[in-house]
C-alpha cells in the first residue's frame, strides 16, 4: 500500500545533474527496507528552482530536498522513510528576514510563495507520462466542456473575454487570432504549435512540454474545435529530446483513451496531431518560416500578409500559438475568463513563465503574475546578485529585446510597460547582469547569435548584421571613434526599417538599446580606450603595484610569453605591455593581490 | 470517450491515486511515530493498520510519520490532526486499537478517550 509519493525532477535540467542516477539507487535501496510497496516514485517535470537541483519532494510530508546526490539516497531511504525523520541537511530552507530563524514551508519560501503557477501548473507535481495523473487534475475536462457545452464561437469569446495574449514574443491576442482563422472559409485548417524557443537561455517551453505535454494537446484540440481544423503540428527542435519523447508518449496515450481522434467525447469533431521536428535554427521559430519548414522548404520567412490565420501551412487557414499560450488554454475555458481577468495588469491578464538565468542566485524557471515587478523577480524570487555583486542591468526579450537598469526595477511587468521603458516581453527569457558585465560586449554577444542564425534572404539582415558586429567588434578591440557609435545607430535604423521579417527587423534592438543606457560605457570604449567592467580583452592593462610585490617571481613562471621581468627578493617585478597579452595568469597565481588590472 | 460523465468517472479514480500530493484538504492527519524506540515497539504495524483501514474505506485521511516522540514508554504514539489543527495523542497502540480509532475518530469523529494519553 502506497504511504509515500517520491517525486523527483526528471527535466533537462535536474537529469543532467544525475537525477536518473538517483531514482535507479533508489529502486535499489527501497526494498533492502521492505519499502518498495509502501513508496511510489514519481518522476515529473521541472520543479522550477533549477539552481538548487536535483530537487526530490516527498508527499505527503510535503518536504523538499535540494541538490541530491547518489550517495544521499541510502540516508533518505533510512533515516526519512523509514523512521519518519527527514533529513534535515538536505532540506530546502529559507531564512525568515524578521526573526532570522529557518523556514522549513514550502508555501513560505520566497522563491515559491512569490509565485502564481497556471501554465506551470502541473510541473514537478505530476508524472508527465501518465494520462491518468493529468486527469486526476482535472485535465481534458475543458475539452470536454468545449465540446459538449460550448460552440465554437462560444469558445472563441470566452478566450476573447480573457484577454489572452501570445507568450511567444508579440502578445497578440489570441481570441482574435483565433477569430480570423474561424472566418476563413476553407475545406481544410490548421493548428500549430510553436515549440522551436530559439532564444539563448529560454527554457519556459521545453519545461511545459517536459512536465505537462497534455496541457499543450488539449488546448490544441480545443483550438481546433474552435476555428475548424482538425489537424495539429506541434514544431519542436530535435534539440528537446526529452520534451519530443514525453509529447510522443502523451498522444498515444490520448489517443488511446479517445481524447485525440474521432467522434470525441461522442461530439462528432475529430482532431488529431503530429509531430514535427525542427533543425534548431532560431528564424525556424518565426511563424512564415516555421511553416515553411513543416512544408519540407527551407525555413525562410515571407512577407505577411498574407498571414497564415488566411493562408497558412499547405496553402490553408493556420493558427500559430506559442507552447505556454497553449498552456493557458485549458485553465481559461475550464475555470472560466473572469477567473482569469482577476490577475494580471490592465492590458496583460494572467502570468507570465520567464527563464531566470545570468548573475543570479536563483537561476531557473518563474511564473509569476503580470504586473509583478522586475525588482520582485529578480530580488525576492531570484535572490538578487551572488558574491555581493552589484546589479547593473537585466536583459529581456532575448536577441530581439534590451536592458533595463535599476531605474526600472520597481516597474511592473507587462507586455506594453516593457515597451514602454525600452525593453520587451519576448518569450520570457531573462538574464540579470552584475556590475562584471560589459555591455558593449553584451551587444556583440546577441549581435554574433543573430549573424548566426540569419536566414540570409533578405540583405539588411544578411549583410546588416555582419556590418554591425564588425563595427562593435571594433569597438571592443580599442579601435572605434565617435564615428563608429554613429555609423552603428544609423544602420542599425537601416536595419530595423528594411528587413523582410522579425529576425532582422528586432536584431538591432540590443544595440540600440545598450547604447541607449549606457553610453557612457560605450564613450569610454571609443575615447578613453577602457572597458569598465573589465571585460573587453584588449583594453585591459595588467601592472604590478610595487608597493605590494613580493618579489617571489611566481607571475614569471606563469607567463607564457616572457612579458614579466624582475630580479628574486631585490626589485618589484614589471609587466611588458607590449609583450602581454592579458591572458590573465599572472593575475590568478600572485598571492598578493599585487596584479592590478584596468 | 464517449461523453464527459466517462471521464469524470476515470478522474475520480485517478484522484486516489495521487490524493496524497494534495496535502491542506485532508479531514485528519495521522503521524505516526517512528523513532527506534517505536519501531521497536511496533509502530510499523500501527502504521501498516492505519494505512488500510484509511484505504479500506476510501477515507479522506492522510498517514505520515514523524520520528521519537518522546515519550519512550508510551510507544507506539500517535497524533491525530483535525482540519483546525487540533490534536488528539493515543498512545500504545496496536492494530486492534487502530481498527477502533479508525471506526471511531476518522469515520465518526468521535475521540477514543480510553486510549488516548489523558487517560494514562
Ligand atoms: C526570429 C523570430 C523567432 C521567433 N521564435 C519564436 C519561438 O521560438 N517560439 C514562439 O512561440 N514564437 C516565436 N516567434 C513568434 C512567432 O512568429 C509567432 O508570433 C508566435 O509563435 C505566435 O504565437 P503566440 O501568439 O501564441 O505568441 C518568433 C518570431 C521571430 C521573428
Amino acid at each position: 500500500m502506497e504511504r509515500l509519493h517520491v517525486l523527483i525532477c526528471a527535466g533537462t535540467g535536474c537529469t543532467s545533474s544525475r537525477s536518473l542516477e538517483i531514482v535507479k539507487k533508489l529502486e535499489e535501496v527501497l526494498p533492502a527496507y521492505h519499502l518498495e510497496n509502501e513508496v511510489k516514485i514519481v518522476k515529473t517535470g521541472c520543479f522550477g528552482l533549477c539552481q538548487k537541483g536535483p530537487i526530490m519532494a516527498i508527499y505527503p510530508d510535503k518536504i523538499f530536498y535540494s541538490h541530491v546526490t547518489v550517495d544521499d539516497v541510502d540516508e533518505i531511504v533510512k533515516e526519512h522513510f523509514y523512521k519518519g525523520r527527514p533529513v534535515t541537511r538536505l532540506e530546502l530552507t529559507d531564512i525568515d528576514e524578521k526573526t532570522k530563524e529557518k523556514i522549513f514551508d514550502i508555501d513560505q519560501i520566497k522563491f515559491y510563495s512569490k509565485q502564481k503557477r497556471i501554465a506551470l501548473r502541473n510541473c514537478g507535481v505530476i508524472n508527465p507520462e501518465d494520462i491518468y495523473e493529468y486527469i486526476a487534475k482535472d485535465g481534458y475536462q475543458a475539452l470536454g466542456k468545449a465540446l459538449t457545452e460550448m460552440t465554437p464561437q462560444e469558445v472563441i469569446d470566452e478566450i476573447l473575454k480573457s484577454g489572452l495574449r501570445g507568450r511567444g514574443g508579440g502578445g497578440f491576442p489570441t481570441g482574435r487570432k483565433w477569430q480570423f482563422a474561424r472566418n476563413s472559409e476553407s475545406d481544410e485548417k490548421y493548428v500549430i504549435c510553436n515549440a522551436d524557443e530559439g532564444d539563448p537561455g529560454a527554457f519556459m517551453d521545453r519545461s511545459i512540454l517536459e512536465g505537462d505535454p497534455h496541457a499543450v494537446l488539449e488546448a490544441m484540440a480545443i483550438a481546433g474545435y474552435a476555428i475548424g481544423a482538425q489537424t495539429g503540428y506541434v514544431y519542436i527542435r530535435a534539440e528537446y529530446p526529452i520534451a519530443v519523447e514525453r509529447l510522443k508518449i502523451a498522444i498515444s496515450q490520448a489517443k488511446e483513451l479517445g481524447l485525440l481522434g474521432n467522434d470525441i467525447f461522442g461530439s462528432g469533431f475529430n482532431f488529431d496531431i503530429e509531430i514535427r521536428l525542427g533543425a534548431g535554427a532560431f528564424v525556424c521559430g518565426e511563424e512564415t518560416a516555421l511553416i515553411a519548414s513543416i512544408e519540407g522548404k527551407r525555413g525562410m520567412p515571407v512577407p505577411r500578409p498574407p498571414f497564415p490565420a488566411v493562408r497558412g501551412v499547405w496553402g490553408k487557414p493556420t493558427i500559430i500559438n506559442n507552447v505556454e499560450t497553449f498552456a493557458n488554454v485549458a485553465q481559461i475555458i475550464y475555470n472560466g475568463a473572469d477567473w482569469f481577468t482577476q490577475i494580471g495588469t490592465e492590458g496583460s491578464k494572467g502570468t507570465k513563465v520567464f527563464a531566470l538565468g545570468g548573475n543570479v542566485t536563483n537561476t531557473g524557471l518563474v511564473e509569476v503574475p503580470m504586473g509583478t515587478t522586475l525588482r520582485e523577480v529578480i530580488y525576492e524570487i531570484g535572490g538578487g546578485c551572488p558574491n555581493h555583486k552589484n546589479f547593473k542591468a537585466v536583459q529581456t526579450g532575448g536577441p530581439s529585446g534590451g536592458c533595463l537598469t535599476e531605474e526600472s526595477l520597481d516597474e511592473p511587468i507587462d507586455f506594453d510597460n516593457l515597451v514602454r521603458l525600452g525593453s520587451m516581453m519576448g518569450s520570457g527569457g531573462m538574464i540579470v547582469l552584475d556590475e562584471d558585465s560589459c555591455m558593449v560586449d553584451v551587444a556583440r554577444f546577441y549581435m554574433d547569435f543573430i549573424v548566426d542564425e540569419s536566414c540570409g534572404k533578405c540583405t539588411p539582415c544578411r549583410v546588416g548584421t555582419k556590418r554591425l558586429l564588425e563595427l562593435l567588434n571594433k569597438i571592443c578591440a580599442g579601435e572605434g571613434t565617435l564615428e563608429t557609435l554613429d555609423e552603428l545607430e544609423s544602420l542599425s535604423n537601416h536595419i530595423k526599417e528594411t528587413a523582410l521579417c522579425g529576425l532582422g527587423q528586432t536584431a538591432p534592438n540590443p544595440v540600440l538599446s545598450t547604447m541607449k543606457m549606457f553610453r557612457n560605457e560605450y564613450i569610454a570604449h571609443v575615447l578613453d580606450k577602457r572597458c569598465p567592467a573589465g571585460v573587453c580583452k584588449a583594453l585591459l592593462k595588467y601592472t604590478i603595484d610595487p608597493d605590494k610585490c613580493k618579489k617571489c617571481s611566481l607571475c614569471t613562471k606563469q607567463c607564457p610569453v616572457g612579458a614579466i621581468s624582475g630580479q628574486v627578493g631585490k626589485t618589484p617585478f614589471v609587466i611588458d605591455p607590449d609583450k602581454c597579452i592579458r591572458c590573465g595568469a599572472c593575475m590568478a597565481s600572485c598571492r598578493f593581490g599585487a596584479i592590478i588590472r584596468k | 470517450m464517449k461523453s464527459l460523465a466517462d471521464l469524470q468517472k476515470i478522474r475520480e479514480q485517478a484522484q486516489k491515486r495521487v490524493n496524497m500530493r494534495e496535502v491542506g484538504n485532508e479531514d485528519y492527519r495521522v503521524v505516526v511515530g517512528m523513532g527506534t524506540c517505536g519501531i521497536a515497539a511496533g509502530a510499523r504495524v500501527v502504521l501498516n493498520a492505519f494505512m488500510e483501514g484509511v484505504n479500506h474505506d476510501h477515507l479522506n485521511v492522510i498517514v505520515t510519520q514523524t520520528g521519537c516522540m518522546g515519550s519512550c514508554t508510551l510507544e507506539p504514539m500517535v497524533d491525530i490532526y483535525d482540519k483546525e489543527g487540533r490534536k488528539t495523542t493515543y498512545i500504545k497502540m496496536d492494530a486492534e486499537k487502530v481498527a477502533q480509532v479508525v471506526e471511531s475518530h476518522l469515520k465518526n469523529g468521535r475521540t477514543l478517550e480510553m486510549y488516548t494519553v489523558n487517560q494514562r
